[in-house]
This record gives structure tokens, C-alpha cells and sequence, in this order.
């Protein structure tokens, strides 16, 4: 399997809208996060929710973001919190 | 359309004469909108009724008691539970449990310093292939949004108050791969066998809501 990212690596996920189905939570869109792990490659959801063939298939991350980046004032508890999403490789973009 | 499906529904409704063939139930909307999809993508051909019986029966096969079973042996042998977190598909096929193909599994080890609490804010993905069905609050709207903004509210709404000094993660698994909660081995429960480890591991701590229970049958908090 061929990742572009790997554990430890900042990433940024892309911010763009989108009108079909996807998989990507609005919340974390734009956000910066660290790489976890990389979960396996997998058919794109994005094309099998009509009916394609998902391929290529896409690597899927664990990314994990700190509470504070992702709600700012917002969230109520401590700054080590965190949050954990599976993002696919084509929503992430490599940051600084 | 199938022969075996030529029927017209509106030949039997609450009119009609013969009790035998009288409504005894009353469906939701929701109810109604689920079967019309079912019949639908059987008349099309999509699937077959064979297939959809097998899916919701492999999908109800198992219950939180299989969870447990592994979290227990992960309590019990500290190589099987190295093996759970570096490889949980493989792992849990040890103990006799085969996971769907198309998703992966995730074990997360709640310590004294990380407790982990999962969610899938886009639906409702679930270990299903260790726990059975989800339960219904973890589909529901409300624990969806909450979960991954206030986390530790969520949590106390369940009855666990968490210290400031352990760090909340909060796992969202809203793509291919499921994640199940390995809780912490709850004090005092050194003499317990496998089994009896077992029957601490609530449903709602692999989920990471609550803690297991302790020794004496009391959930931690």
C-alpha cells in the first residue's frame, strides 16, 4: 500500500464543500491534525454510494486533533483532550 | 417484479373480514419507509430476501458477552492483549470471532491516563461483529452532536465523572474501520477467574461511556 502521510505527520484536511455523499465530518474540515495510524486502503465511499467501483482505493487514516483546535472557546475541557476521525487520504493535504 | 410477490396489498387491510388477515401491528413511518426499501430492492433484484435474512441474522449472532470474552483474556494474558492492539482482526480470530471483510477493527486501551469514547457522528458504525446490534441511544442525534463537543457531560449523563487529569479521546468512526474500547481492569479483581473478569465488561464500557464494573457489581466512576 502507497501513503502519502504517515504516523506523526501534520496534515490539514481540505476545506471544500461537497455535495455528494462523503465521509468527512463538517467539523473537522479545515482543521490541522496529526497522523495516528493508517487504518488499510479501502474503496472510496464517495463513488460506491452510487453505485461506482470505488477504485482506486484510498488509504484511511486515524487523525487526531486537539478538542481546543477543532471548537476553540467552545470546548469545555482540559487542553489534552482530544478527538480521533478516519479521514481518507484524498481529504488531507500536507500542512507546514 | 417476482411470481412469488404478485400479491396486491391492498386486497388485505383492516377491512377486510377474516381476522386472520387483519393489521396486528402499527408501523412507524420510519417502520413503513424501511419495508418499502426492503421490498423494493428485492423486486428490482438488488438483493434477495435470502441475503438480507442473512446479513440481520449474522449482524444479531453476536452479543456484548463476545466483547467481553476478549477484553477478559486481554486482562489475563498481556501477550494476547499486545496482539488485540497491534492486530485486532487477527487477535480476535484466535478466540473463534471472524469480522466482516469489508471493515477493520481498532482496539483502544483505556489506562489510568487515556480513556477512550466512541462515536460515529455520520451514522451509526458499531463492532457489530463483537457486540451485535447497536444499541439505540448510540444512533440517536443527540449523542451523535454531544459526543464529540462535550464529551465528559456526555459521559456523566452515563455516571461517569472523569478527573481533569486523564485525557479524554474521543474516537469517531465514521469510515471502514470500527473501534472497540479495551476498559481498564477494575482494582480488587485479582483472584477472579476469566469468566468471572468477563461478567464486569459492561456493553457501555467497550463503548467507553462508562466504566466497568467493580468486583462487588457497582459500575466505577
Amino acid at each position: 500500500m502507497n501513503t502519502k502521510f504517515s504516523p506523526g505527520q501534520v496534515v490539514r484536511v481540505r476545506p471544500d464543500a461537497h455535495d455528494g455523499h462523503h465521509r468527512t465530518p463538517w467539523f473537522i474540515k479545515g482543521k490541522m491534525g496529526r497522523i495516528h495510524s493508517v487504518a488499510g486502503e479501502f474503496f472510496n465511499p464517495e463513488s460506491r454510494a452510487y453505485g461506482g467501483d470505488g477504485l482506486p482505493k484510498q488509504p484511511l487514516y486515524a487523525v487526531e486533533f486537539e478538542q481546543r483546535d477543532v471548537w476553540a472557546t467552545e470546548y469545555r475541557g482540559p487542553d489534552s483532550d482530544t478527538l480521533v476521525v478516519d479521514i481518507y487520504e484524498h481529504w488531507l493535504v500536507k500542512a507546514n | 417484479m417476482s411470481e412469488d410477490h404478485g400479491h396486491d396489498h391492498a386486497e388485505i387491510g383492516p377491512e377486510d373480514e377474516h381476522p386472520g388477515l387483519q393489521w396486528d401491528v402499527s408501523l412507524s413511518e420510519r417502520a413503513k419507509r424501511s419495508l418499502a426499501m426492503h421490498e423494493l430492492l428485492i423486486e428490482k433484484g438488488v438483493v434477495t430476501n435470502e441475503e438480507v435474512e442473512t446479513a440481520s441474522n449474522n449482524l444479531r449472532r453476536r452479543t456484548p458477552a463476545d466483547g467481553a470474552k476478549v477484553v477478559a483474556k486481554a486482562w489475563v494474558d498481556p501477550e494476547f492483549k499486545q496482539r488485540l492492539l497491534d492486530d485486532a482482526r487477527a487477535a480476535v480470530y484466535e478466540l473463534g470471532y471472524s469480522l466482516a471483510h469489508d471493515a477493520e477493527l481498532s482496539v483502544v486501551e483505556n489506562t489510568e491516563d487515556v480513556h477512550h469514547v466512541v462515536v460515529c457522528t455520520l451514522c451509526s458504525c458499531y463492532p457489530s461483529s463483537l457486540l451485535g446490534p447497536p444499541p439505540d441511544w448510540y444512533k440517536s442525534f443527540a449523542y451523535r452532536q454531544r459526543t464529540v463537543i462535550e464529551p465528559r457531560s456526555v459521559m456523566r449523563e452515563f455516571g461517569l465523572e472523569l478527573s481533569q487529569d486523564i485525557q479524554v479521546r474521543v474516537v469517531d468512526s465514521s469510515a471502514d474501520q470500527r473501534y472497540l474500547v479495551l476498559p481498564e481492569r477494575p482494582a480488587g479483581t485479582d483472584g477472579l477467574t476469566e469468566e468471572q473478569l468477563a461478567d464486569l465488561v459492561t456493553r457501555d464500557s467497550m463503548i467507553g461511556v462508562t466504566n466497568p464494573l467493580s468486583p462487588e457489581g457497582a459500575p466505577i466512576s
